[in-house]
C-alpha cells in the first residue's frame, strides 16, 4: 500500500496542487492501479519547493511538482519502483535528499502544533481520529477534573502564541473563576502580520485539533459555545474548518451529551473583514458582536467581561493546537522542551531574503542562526545577513550581532523585538533600514483603527517623518521628533497595536542609527533603496564606451555615441538602477 | 468606601467611582476631552492619562474605577509629557483656523491648549480628512475640525437612538460621517442638534442665518417682526457671562429693539394658541372616541423622527403647528390686517433654542397664502452673536416689554420650554374646558423633573387620563416601542427631542463637558421658567386676553375652520437612511 501525499495548503494550491491531486486520481483510476491512495494534506512547510508530493511509506520527497509530472511519478515510482530523480529535493549546492527526514530544513524542527499538518487529510475526521484525535477530549471529560486540566496546562508552561505570551493556564483559570451563567470560548484566527501564515496552515492542515482544544477549554471554563474568528482572506482554511465542524457535529462530537457526559458544545465561524486590529482580542470581540473593530479599554479583561459582556476565553490557533498534545503526553513531556521561561515549540513563517521560505516549528531556545542558516539555508544571491524582523509590524529588527540569541519570549523582548505571532522576515544587506521602518509603519498607519489619538495621528506623523528622511528632506531634528513620537505612541495608545507600532522604528534606530543620520545629513542611502537619494553616475575612467547601459536605459537618460565615454543626464534619470547591473566594467554606481 | 492615595493625598472615596471623579474630590482637575459623563465614556482621547502604581503603562482615569489601596499620580513629568504630546498630535491634525472659527472662545480644544501652555504644535503634518456638509437647513459639519472624540456619535446613537452618524474608514482616514457620506438632510438625522451641543470644537455647528436677518433689517420696505421662544430668555444671559438660568427677558427685548426689529413679540403668545388648539383637539379625541393617544407636535425634530421611524402612528400626532409657526401665521394674517400692512412686506424672524426649527420653517406645510409662516430662524447663540457684533453691552441694558398688541402670554406658555411643560399647560386648560370651572389645582408636579420618561394618571373632570412625558429621542423611541407592543394605553403623550426639553435645545449656549459634570444646567434653566410661571397672574392659556380677543375678532372657535387653515398642519412618511444601530 502506497500513499501519495500532496500538499494542499494555500501556497501549493496556488501552484496547481489541486490539478496534481486530480491527475493522480485519474491516472490511478484509468489504469486500475491498486493499493495506492492519494491524500490531500495541509502544509509541509517547505513552501519554497512547492508543490510538494511525498510518497509513503518510503517518505520520498518530490519538490516543485507540476500536474504534468504525475504520469511519470506513477509510472516510475509506483509501478516500476524507481525514483524520479529530476524531481527529488536538491539543496543550494545541488545535493540531493531523497527522504523528508534527510532534508536539512526538517532536521532541527520539532513538530507539535504542526504534528498532523502534511500527514493527514484535513477534510476527513477519520484521519484525525486515527492519529489519536479527540482522545484528549475524551480523557479530559472522563478522567480529569477541570482543575486538573488547568493544573496540567499550567505545569506545561504553555504561553499564548498570539504574541504577548500570557501564561495559558492562568488565562484558563481566570475564565473558569469568572462568574457568569453564559461563557464563551473564542479562537483568534485573525492572523494579520504581513508574511505570516502559521495559523492558516494549522487550520488548513489540522482543523480538528483546534476544535478539540476549544472543546476542552469549554469544558474547563464552563462554556457551551465557541467562536472562531478567522480572516475571510483565508478561504481554504474557512472551508476546511467548516467541514471539520460539520463532521464533528455529524459524529456527535460537537453537540449535546458529548462522550456520554452532560457536556455540550458547539462552534461557529465568524469571518473577519480584513482589519488587522481585529487580531487584538477586544477589537475581535467587538467585531464578532457586529460592531466596528475597535479595542476596548482594559480592564475589564475578556476573562471577566468578553463577548456580549460574558466571561470569555480567547486563545490563538497555535496555542489551541498545543493543548491536545499536552493533555495526551503530559505536562512533563511538554515542559522539557524549550527554555526556562518559554516552553514547547514555536511555529515561524520564514520569509524574506532566505533560501528556504516556508513554515518551520522549532523548540523555544533555538537560535536565530539555526533558523536562518540551518533550516532556512542561508541568504541567497551571495549576500550578507543584515537583520531579521520578528513579530511583524509590532516587532523589531534583530541585527547580526544577535544571531546566536536563543529565541524565546524574554530574550526577544530584551533585544527590542518580540515573539509576536511568528512572522520572521530575513533581510540581506541590500535593504535600507530607514525604508524598512517606513514600510512597517506604513502598515500600521493604514491598519490603525483610528480610535485613539496617539496611534491614529502619532503613527501618521512618524510615517511622514520617515517619508521625509527617505526623500532626502529629513533633518537630525526629525530623528529626535521621531523618537519622541515613538515614546508617546508606545505608552499612550489604548491597545497592543498602537503600543507596539513604534517598535520597528525604535529598533532600527537603536541598531542602525547611522543609516538614519546618513539619510538626514549626507542625504545618502547606503543600500541604494531610497530612490530620491540615489545618485547614479558613470565613472569616466572605468567606462569603455560599450553602450550596453545606454541600451538598457528605459528613459534614454544615458548620453554619448560610438565608443565615447557615456554620461547620465541627471534630470532625465529616474534612478531605476537598470544600468547598474548591465555595466560589465562596474563603471556605474 | 475605599482608601486611595492621589498625588500623595490619602482619602476615602466611594467605591465604583472613577479615578477622574476621585481626583475631583481632592481638588485635582484632570483634563479631559472625549469624556462626557454618562454619555461618552470610551477613553479615546488619551488626555486624562494618569499613573497608577503597579499598572502596566498609563491608566485612563475617566474609565478606571478606584480600587482599595490604589496609589495614583496625576502630575508626574511622564504623565504631563504624554498628555501634552497627545494634545500636540490632536492639534497637528486639526484645521487650526481658530481666529475665524465659530467656536472661537468657546472651544474645549482651545481651552486645553491654553491650559497645557502649548506654544508650538511641533508635530506638523497632514490635517484630518475634510468633508464639509452645509447643505442641510440646520446643521453644518466640517470634519477637518473634528477631534474624533465621538461625543456626537454617542449622543446620536445611544442617547437619541437615531444613529445618523458614525465613524467611517480607518486610521488617520477615520472620520465621522453619514451613510454613504450623504447630506444630513438625506439621512435619518432629525436636526435635534444635540451633536452640536456635545461637540467640543466647531466640527458641528448650526447653519447661521444672521446675514439674512441683517439684510432684512436694512431693507426699508420690510417690516421685520421678531418672536422669541420661552427657553431663549433663560439662557441668553449665559452668552454674556451671566449666571446659568438667569431670566433676561427684559434685556433681551431691549437688545432686539436696538438691533432694529420693528416689533418684538413673544412666542409664548403662540404657545397659548397651541394650547387652545391642542387641548380642544384632545378633548374632541377623548369625548368622541377618536384616535388616542394624542401626541404633541411642537417639536420639529420629534416630528421628523416619527415621520421616518414610526409613520404608522402619524394620526396620533396633534395636527397643531408649533407655537412659533402658529404665531407667524397669525402675524401675517390677523396682525397684518389689523395694522393695515401687506403681509408680503412682513418678515417674521424667530429666535429659537433649536436648530430643527430652521428645518421646520422651510417645510411646504408651513405655508399659508403662498407665504411661509416664519421667514428666518436664528438660535439663541446667533442672537447673542448679533448683539455682540452690534456693540451692545447686554448686561447693562434696561428692561423693556414685548410690543402690543400681541405681547402677553400666560404662565403656562412659559413652561413650554421644559420637558413636561406642554403637558402641564394643556392639562390646565383641558380640565377647565371640560368642567367649565376655573380650577386652582394647576401644578402638575408628576410631569415635572429631569426623568427622561414620566408616566402619570391625572384626574380631569373625574376621568382618569393616562399621560406620558418623554424627552430625548431615545426615550421617545422607548415610548413608541411600548405602544407598538401593545403594553401602553396612554391618552396623551408629550415628546421633546432634546433631553430636558427646549431649555437644552441644540441652539442654546454650549456648555463645556467639564462644567456639565458638576452643574445641572437643565435644572437651572427649567427652574427659571417655572418661576416665570409662578409669578404670572394668568397661568392658563385660555385665560390670555390677547388670545380671547383674537378668537373673538378673527379666528372664531378653537379647532374651527379658520383656526384649522392657519394653525394646523399634516404629516407624511419620510424616507430614512440609517447609519448604524
Amino acid at each position: 500500500m502506497k500513499t501519495i501525499l500532496v500538499c494542499h495548503g494555500t501556497g501549493c494550491t496556488s501552484s496547481k496542487s489541486t490539478n496534481i491531486i486530480e491527475n493522480f486520481k485519474n491516472i490511478i483510476q484509468n489504469r486500475n492501479i491498486e493499493n495506492v491512495e492519494v491524500v490531500q494534506t495541509g502544509c509541509f512547510g517547505l513552501c519554497a519547493k512547492g508543490p510538494v508530493v511525498i510518497i509513503r511509506p518510503e517518505n520520498i520527497f518530490y519538490a516543485k511538482v507540476k500536474p504534468e509530472d504525475c504520469e511519470e511519478i506513477i509510472q516510475k515510482h509506483i509501478i516500476e519502483d524507481q525514483l524520479v530523480e529530476r524531481l527529488l529535493y536538491r539543496d543550494a549546492n545541488g545535493e540531493i535528499s531523497k527522504r523528508l527526514d534527510e532534508i536539512d530544513f526538517y532536521k532541527k524542527q520539532k513538530r507539535i502544533a504542526l504534528k498532523n499538518c502534511g500527514s493527514i487529510d484535513p477534510e476527513k475526521i477519520d484521519d484525525y481520529i486515527a492519529v489519536d484525535g479527540y482522545k484528549a477530549l475524551e480523557k479530559v471529560l472522563k478522567e480529569m477534573t477541570k482543575d486538573e486540566v488547568i493544573e496540567e496546562i499550567t505545569k506545561s508552561g504553555l504561553r499564548g502564541r498570539g504574541g504577548a505570551g500570557f501564561p495559558t493556564g492562568k488565562k484558563w483559570l481566570f475564565a473558569k473563576q469568572a462568574e457568569g451563567e453564559q461563557k464563551y470560548v473564542v479562537c483568534n484566527a485573525d492572523e494579520g502580520d504581513p508574511g505570516a501564515f502559521m495559523d492558516r496552515s494549522i487550520l488548513e492542515g489540522d482543523p480538528h485539533c483546534v476544535i478539540e482544544a476549544m472543546m476542552i477549554a469549554g469544558y474547563v471554563i464552563g462554556a457551551n459555545k465557541g467562536y472562531i474568528y478567522v480572516r475571510a482572506e483565508y478561504p481554504i482554511a474557512v472551508h476546511r474548518f467548516q467541514i471539520a465542524i460539520d463532521q464533528a457535529r455529524e459524529r456527535g462530537i460537537l453537540g449535546k451529551n458529548i462522550f456520554g457526559t452532560d457536556f455540550e458544545f458547539d462552534v461557529e465561524i465568524r469571518l473577519g473583514a480584513g482589519a488587522f486590529v481585529c487580531g487584538e482580542e477586544t477589537a475581535l470581540l467587538e467585531s464578532i458582536e457586529g460592531r466596528r473593530g475597535q479595542p476596548r479599554i482594559k480592564p475589564p479583561f475578556p476573562a471577566n467581561k468578553g463577548l456580549w459582556q460574558c466571561p470569555t476565553l480567547i486563545n490563538n490557533v497555535e496555542t489551541y493546537a498545543n493543548i491536545p498534545k499536552i493533555i495526551l503526553n503530559g505536562s512533563d513531556w511538554y515542559s522539557k522542551i524549550g527554555t526556562e521561561g518559554s516552553k514547547g515549540t514555536k511555529v515561524f513563517a520564514l520569509g524574506g531574503n532566505v533560501k528556504n521560505i516556508g513554515l518551520v516549528e522549532v523548540p523555544m531556545g533555538t537560535t536565530l542562526r539555526e533558523i536562518v542558516y540551518d533550516i532556512g539555508g542561508g541568504i541567497p544571491n551571495g549576500r550578507e545577513f543584515k537583520a531579521a524582523q520578528t513579530g511583524g509590524p509590532s516587532g523589531g529588527c534583530i541585527p547580526a550581532q544577535y544571531l546566536d540569541t536563543p529565541i524565546d519570549y524574554e530574550s526577544l523582548k530584551q533585544i527590542g523585538s518580540m515573539m509576536g505571532s511568528g512572522g520572521l522576515i530575513v533581510m540581506d544587506d541590500s535593504k535600507c533600514m530607514v525604508n524598512l521602518a517606513k514600510f512597517y509603519l506604513g502598515f500600521t498607519v493604514s491598519e490603525s483603527c483610528g480610535k485613539c489619538n496617539p496611534c491614529r495621528i502619532g503613527t501618521k506623523r512618524m510615517y511622514e517623518i520617515l517619508e521625509k528622511l527617505t526623500n532626502g528632506e529629513g533633518t537630525l531634528e526629525d530623528i529626535d521628533k521621531l523618537e519622541k513620537l515613538a515614546t508617546t505612541v508606545a505608552n499612550s495608545s489604548i491597545c497592543g497595536l498602537g503600543q507596539s507600532a513604534p517598535n520597528p522604528v525604535i529598533s532600527t534606530l537603536k541598531y542602525f542609527r547611522e543609516e538614519f543620520i546618513e539619510h538626514a545629513v549626507e542625504k545618502k542611502c547606503r543600500a541604494h533603496e531610497c530612490k530620491a537619494l540615489a545618485k547614479i553616475q558613470i565613472t569616466p575612467e572605468k567606462c569603455k564606451g560599450c553602450g550596453l547601459c545606454q541600451k538598457s536605459c528605459p528613459v534614454n537618460a544615458i548620453k554619448g555615441e560610438g565608443r565615447e565615454v557615456r554620461y547620465i543626464n541627471e534630470e532625465e534619470c529616474i534612478k531605476c538602477g537598470t544600468c547598474l547591473n548591465k555595466c560589465p566594467f562596474k563603471a556605474i554606481g | 468606601m475605599v482608601n486611595i492615595t492621589i498625588d500623595g493625598i490619602k482619602i476615602q472615596v466611594p467605591e465604583n467611582i472613577t479615578v477622574l471623579e476621585a481626583a475631583k474630590n481632592v481638588g485635582i482637575d484632570i483634563p479631559t476631552l472625549c469624556h462626557l459623563k454618562d454619555v461618552n465614556e470610551i477613553g479615546d482621547c488619551r488626555i486624562c492619562l494618569v499613573e497608577v502604581e503597579g499598572a502596566r503603562g498609563f491608566v485612563t482615569s475617566c474609565m478606571q474605577k478606584v480600587e482599595e489601596g490604589m496609589v495614583i499620580r496625576t502630575n508626574t513629568d511622564k504623565v504631563i509629557e504624554a498628555r501634552r504630546n497627545v494634545l500636540k498630535l490632536i492639534l497637528s491634525a486639526h484645521e487650526r483656523k481658530c481666529l475665524s472659527c465659530i467656536r472661537h472662545g468657546n472651544c474645549e480644544l482651545q481651552d486645553l491648549a491654553l491650559k497645557f501652555g502649548v506654544t508650538d504644535v511641533e508635530f506638523e503634518g497632514e490635517i484630518s480628512t475634510k468633508i464639509v456638509d452645509d447643505t442641510s437647513p440646520s446643521i453644518v459639519r466640517n470634519t477637518a475640525k473634528c477631534v474624533l472624540c465621538r461625543r456626537c456619535i454617542s449622543t446620536c446613537k445611544n442617547v437619541q437612538k437615531v444613529g445618523a452618524i458614525d465613524c467611517v474608514n480607518r486610521g488617520f482616514e477615520s472620520t465621522i460621517s453619514t451613510a454613504e457620506h450623504k447630506s444630513l438632510q438625506d439621512v435619518n438625522c432629525t436636526f435635534c442638534g444635540q451633536c452640536i451641543q456635545n461637540c467640543p470644537t466647531a466640527a458641528l455647528h448650526e447653519k447661521e442665518n444672521i446675514d439674512e436677518v441683517e439684510a432684512k433689517l436694512k431693507d426699508e420696505n420690510t417690516i421685520v417682526l421678531v418672536q422669541t421662544a420661552p427657553a431663549v430668555r433663560v439662557a441668553l444671559g449665559e452668552e454674556f457671562d451671566m449666571p446659568i438660568g438667569k431670566n433676561v427677558t427684559g434685556k433681551m427685548v431691549t437688545a432686539l429693539k436696538r438691533l432694529g426689529f420693528d416689533k418684538v413679540f413673544d412666542t409664548n403668545t403662540g404657545a397659548d394658541f397651541t394650547i387652545m388648539e391642542e387641548a380642544t383637539e384632545f378633548i374632541d379625541r377623548v369625548v368622541n372616541n377618536k384616535t388616542l393617544p394624542m401626541m404633541t407636535s411642537c417639536c420639529p425634530a420629534w416630528i421628523r423622527f416619527i415621520e421616518m421611524e414610526y409613520p404608522e402612528y402619524l394620526d396620533c400626532l396633534s395636527s397643531c403647528k408649533s407655537p412659533h409657526e402658529m404665531f407667524g401665521a397669525i402675524l401675517k394674517s390677523y396682525y397684518a390686517q389689523k395694522e393695515g400692512i401687506d403681509p408680503k412686506n412682513i418678515c417674521v424672524v424667530s429666535v429659537m433654542p433649536c436648530v430643527a426649527k430652521k428645518y421646520e420653517r422651510q417645510k411646504d406645510e408651513m405655508i399659508n397664502d403662498d407665504m411661509y409662516n416664519v421667514d428666518i430662524v436664528i438660535t439663541t447663540r446667533e442672537l447673542a452673536k448679533m448683539i455682540r457684533q452690534a456693540n451692545i453691552d447686554f448686561t447693562s441694558l434696561q428692561d423693556s416689554n414685548f410690543d402690543d398688541p400681541m405681547g402677553g402670554a400666560s404662565g403656562a406658555a412659559a413652561i413650554f420650554g421644559t420637558t413636561g411643560g406642554v403637558m402641564e399647560a394643556a392639562l390646565r386648560t383641558a380640565q377647565d374646558l371640560l368642567t367649565g370651572e376655573d380650577l386652582q389645582e394647576i401644578n402638575f408636579e408628576e410631569v415635572r423633573g429631569k426623568k427622561g420618561i414620566k408616566r402619570a394618571t391625572v384626574k380631569v373632570n373625574g376621568k382618569d387620563i393616562k399621560v406620558a412625558v418623554a424627552s430625548g429621542l431615545g426615550n421617545a423611541r422607548a415610548i413608541m416601542e411600548e405602544i407598538k407592543s401593545g403594553k401602553a394605553d396612554y391618552d396623551f403623550i408629550e415628546i421633546m427631542a432634546c433631553p430636558g426639553g427646549c431649555v437644552m435645545g441644540g441652539g442654546q449656549p454650549i456648555k463645556p463637558a467639564k462644567l456639565r459634570r458638576t452643574v445641572d444646567v437643565r435644572k437651572l434653566r427649567a427652574n427659571a421658567l417655572y418661576s416665570i410661571d409662578e409669578k404670572e397672574v394668568i397661568r392658563k392659556s385660555h385665560q390670555n386676553p390677547v388670545l380671547q380677543q383674537i378668537y373673538k375678532e378673527y379666528l372664531g372657535k378653537p379647532n374651527g375652520e379658520k383656526a384649522h387653515e392657519l394653525l394646523h398642519t399634516h404629516y407624511s412618511q419620510k424616507e430614512k437612511v440609517k447609519m448604524s444601530n
